[in-house]
């Protein structure tokens, strides 16, 4: 690990006047990965600027009946709120589909969504990569690739974004909110736009400026009457990234689909929002043949690469099987089933 | 380097010279099973290594040293954590409890601890402690209600309850811990023998989970 000045800020403006005199400064919420990432000299900041003892660690419902979550909030706390486990249970089902409890007990919300891809040649620094040094290459795209993207991807770049709970969040349609940047502005950004495609630029995983901070997610009031679940593929039973995951909600009126959210994780750089499969949905009669046609729909679109067509569909199971089992399950008016592990 | 050698631990070597810029270090007071310890630390040390190799701790494991097999797990503030991936300079004032705080001060051992003892849920032992730390808040987290991935829906939502420890929920919540021995059954009786919460509706309880791996259970 490369040495680093170290700058513990107990409010916003100390954290992003901290950033503004270091520039190229990290800011730290759990830590872990950030300082693992450090450890493989991946990451190698000449500061780095604590934001564990800023206040942002509270859940609050808004008036509208919204919820807003602090950044700083930890992974294990947004899984166990009774408001997250009520009213947003795919977000608590999400979070808890990843990492470890000591991980959760440490990891922060902020700090979730700006985690970095967990692709093996990223990590490894004596290894070309687009998007830890733009310019070198992808070593990942002819060599070891079976957990890589199958949509989305670029020349430069075939990485996986590795949260679950952004998944979610998507799915949610949570908002992002965003303090600092040039003059201490605040801004706040749709959580489905928060992530990027690869493009020319894999370097940028998100549409965070340099020195902004994550300050809240808030979660829009849950669609009454609505119905969300997460699944999640992985090579072993428990703490692994996913090969492919799915966050939908679901909401059923007068026979037809009112209201469909449908993500993918683990399939792309960013969380996929699946916008093709939700058009054709929105307003069907929610039967088997809908729910196919419009899966099929949103994965044409699938580009796999030479080992990692299997996700594709996975991908197609776990959609079509997450989607008919909301179905049912608001059809039937009793809780949704959860499927096991 | 006669000196050095003196010390009780010769990793201690290593620290970096005092010629390292002082920009790069700073003064921490570690809270560790009851003592303050105030050290000056570069700000590169994980509180494991803080752990080991500065107050002769040497309980908590450096496996991979990337928290992915949580033999250095301790409690931070009561809730499990890996120490790897902490660093020292940022658990300022936080309360830390290693393997060796587990026990009574007269050197007893915790009932999970005779627990493990009670059940072989260990081998070589090297990932012990950090087993040992992680159920303890394995035991906690479940007290306290929080859900895990296997949890069942309607207990999910259900904030208000305990989690009942069934085996398939324990071999959930320890699974940030990995063992080659394979002492995992063991592991897992002796949580379960530990786990106080009772599960509040006895009549939509599953029959009492046997503790040993099921082959026709799905591995996915």
């Amino acid at each position: 690990m490369k040495p680093f000045a170290y700058v513990r800020a107990t409010s916003l403006q100390e954290a992003a006047a901290a950033y503004a005199s270091h520039p190229g400064s990290r800011y730290l919420g759990g830590g872990t990965n950030l300082v693992d990432l450090m450890k493989h000299g991946v990451e190698t900041p000449g500061t780095l600027i604590d934001l564990t003892r800023v206040p942002l660690d509270d859940i609050q419902e808004l008036p509208t009946g919204a919820l807003r979550i602090g950044a700083g909030v930890r992974n294990t706390d947004l899984a166990a709120h009774p408001l997250v486990r009520t009213r947003y249970p795919v977000l608590s089902q999400a979070l808890l589909a990843g990492a470890s409890g000591q991980l959760r007990n440490v990891a922060t919300t902020g700090g979730n969504l700006l985690q970095r891809t967990r692709c093996p040649y990223f990590q490894d620094v004596s290894k070309p990569c687009n998007k830890r040094e733009p310019g070198t290459g992808c070593a990942a795209r002819d060599a070891v690739h079976r957990d890589h993207a199958v949509l989305g991807h670029s020349a430069h770049c075939i990485a996986t974004h590795p949260s679950d709970m952004a998944v979610a969040l998507s799915a949610l349609d949570a908002r992002i909110e965003l303090y600092g940047g040039e003059h201490g502005t605040t801004r706040e950004v749709a959580a489905a736009d928060f992530h990027r495609l690869p493009g020319e630029h894999p370097e940028r995983d998100t549409v965070i400026r340099p020195g902004e901070i994550v300050t809240s997610v808030v979660l829009p009031p849950a669609v009454p009457g609505s119905r969300s679940l997460y699944r999640k593929v992985r090579d072993r039973a428990s703490y692994a990234f996913a090969l492919a995951s799915v966050a939908a909600v679901l909401e059923l009126g007068d026979g037809r689909v009112r209201h469909v959210a449908l993500v993918f994780g683990g399939l792309a750089h960013r969380p996929w929002r699946a916008a093709a499969a939700e058009e054709r949905l929105t307003g069907a009669v929610p039967a088997d043949e809908a729910v196919r046609e419009a899966v099929d729909a949103e994965l044409a679109a699938a580009r796999p690469l030479r080992d990692n067509a299997f996700k594709v569909d996975l991908a197609r199971n776990l959609a079509r099987d997450v989607l008919t089992t909301l179905i049912r399950s608001a059809s039937d008016d009793g809780p949704p089933a959860r499927p096991r592990p | 380097m006669a000196v050095a050698a003196r010390e009780r631990n010769p990793r201690r070597q290593a620290d970096p010279a005092p010629t390292t810029a002082a920009l790069h270090r700073s003064r921490v007071a570690l809270r560790v099973n009851g003592r303050t310890h105030v050290l000056d630390l570069d700000n590169r040390v994980t509180l494991l290594d803080a752990l080991r190799e500065r107050l002769d701790l040497t309980g908590s494991k450096k496996g991979c040293d990337h928290g992915q097999c949580g033999a250095c797990t301790v409690l931070v503030d009561g809730r499990r954590a890996n120490s790897c991936l902490l660093l020292a300079v940022t658990q300022d004032g936080s309360e830390i409890t290693t393997v060796e705080g587990l026990g009574a001060a007269d050197g007893s051992l915790s009932p999970l601890q005779q627990a493990f003892l009670d059940h072989d849920a260990l081998q070589c032992g090297y990932c012990t402690p950090g087993q040992l730390c992680s159920a303890v808040g394995v035991l906690r987290e479940a007290a306290a209600g929080h859900p895990s991935h296997v949890t069942d829906a309607a207990t999910a939502a259900d904030s208000t309850r305990p989690v009942v420890l069934t085996a398939e929920e324990i071999r959930e919540r320890l699974s940030g811990n990995l063992c080659r021995c394979g002492a995992y059954n063991g592991i897992a009786d002796a949580v379960a023998a530990c786990s106080a919460a009772e599960d509040p509706r006895p009549a939509a309880r599953p029959p009492a989970p046997a503790l040993r791996p099921d082959p026709t259970r799905p591995r996915t």
